[in-house]
């Protein structure tokens, strides 16, 4: 057979089909994982009640696909880090982020997450970007459920736009 | 307030414990580190204070002695409160326990000494209970630093 084969190298000058294809196939891909979130609530403080005001009837974050919260995290792809993490919990939050498959996201939920807030002493670790990367900041203490919504939709703006490869690093 | 049990307390414990104020809803003793354990044995076995509140620390930098132990009592019998507070100096910062008559004591020394560093005689679990194994320090002392960490994870750079 003499047919065109796709170039997976990334040495090599990619064709304008290889564009076309990776780009549809990411707009796929990203589509799909965009509306199957399954959180991992790693809840340890108060922003936990916030959390299920937001996951529950009147806010219903099923409504895009990320609603079923998964207790394991080795069946989650989206860490969401509720409330303070102390240095004593940081061990523990840095097995569970690296327990998890790709792909994975982490959304810092509340001030405590994303900065530490007030908490300058030596308990709190102050943010959790400084432990595990971090996609999607939502600070507030704790935030509205209208904020967390607009996270989750700024997050899946962010996986639909983003490629994702699943053959090789470049495909 | 006036309450029968604060006047018998006056009357039998001011001339051991030392000078006794009346503050909102209990009764105050300040005393020295020797007096407590026979103090304490009495509030128990003589005057019902059958329960044992709390134990914390006063760090009074620059003064001589440095930390104020401070203990709260119950007693279920009478509903009223007893505070009695003890000095000990920086060198040797060290009470008796309370073990031996309230068991709940145990926990509650452990976390004074994680935050004070106050060692407690005859407490034989002082291990960390807030903090971490290898926190070196005491946080809740003046002179810790405000903002110093001690993390577990490195940080990522």
């Amino acid at each position: 057979m003499n047919g065109k084969t796709i170039p997976i190298r990334a040495d090599r000058e990619p064709s304008s089909a290889f564009e076309y294809i990776t780009t549809k196939k990411d707009e796929l891909i990203g589509w799909a994982r965009k509306f199957s979130l399954f959180p991992y609530p790693f809840v340890t403080a108060c922003c936990a009640m916030e959390f299920m005001a937001v996951s529950s009837t009147p806010y219903d974050t099923d409504r895009f696909g990320a609603a079923l919260p998964r207790f394991s995290p080795r069946q989650a792809d989206l860490l969401m880090v509720v409330g303070t993490v102390t240095h004593k919990q940081a061990p523990i939050l840095l097995k569970v982020y690296e327990q998890m498959c790709e792909p994975k996201w982490v959304m810092a939920f509340g001030v405590c997450a994303t900065s530490g807030g007030f908490y300058q002493n030596y308990a709190a670790v102050a943010g959790i970007d400084r432990i595990i990367p971090v996609d999607i900041y939502v600070p507030g203490c704790p935030p509205r459920p209208e904020m967390v919504i607009d996270g989750i939709m700024q997050l899946q703006d962010k996986i639909a736009r983003s490629s994702h490869p699943i053959i090789t690093r470049d495909f | 307030m006036a309450c029968p049990i604060f006047d018998t307390l006056r009357q039998q414990l001011v001339p051991v414990a030392g000078p006794a104020t009346l503050s909102p809803g209990l009764l105050a003793f300040t005393l020295t580190p020797a007096e407590l354990l026979p103090t304490v044995q009495r509030l128990k076995g003589e005057f019902g204070f059958d329960l044992f509140l709390d134990v914390t620390a006063v760090d009074w930098l620059g003064q001589e002695p440095r930390f104020e132990v401070v203990y709260h009592f119950y007693s279920t019998v009478h509903k009223v409160r007893v505070r009695l507070k003890t000095r000990v100096r920086e060198d040797d910062p060290s009470v008796d326990s309370l073990v031996s008559l309230y068991g709940s004591a145990a926990f509650m020394e452990r976390e004074c000494h994680d935050m004070y560093g106050i060692v407690f005689r005859g407490n034989a679990d002082l291990r960390p209970i807030l903090l971490y194994e290898g926190f070196v320090g005491h946080p809740l002392r003046k002179d810790y630093p405000k903002q110093q960490e001690q993390p577990l994870v490195p940080y990522r750079s």
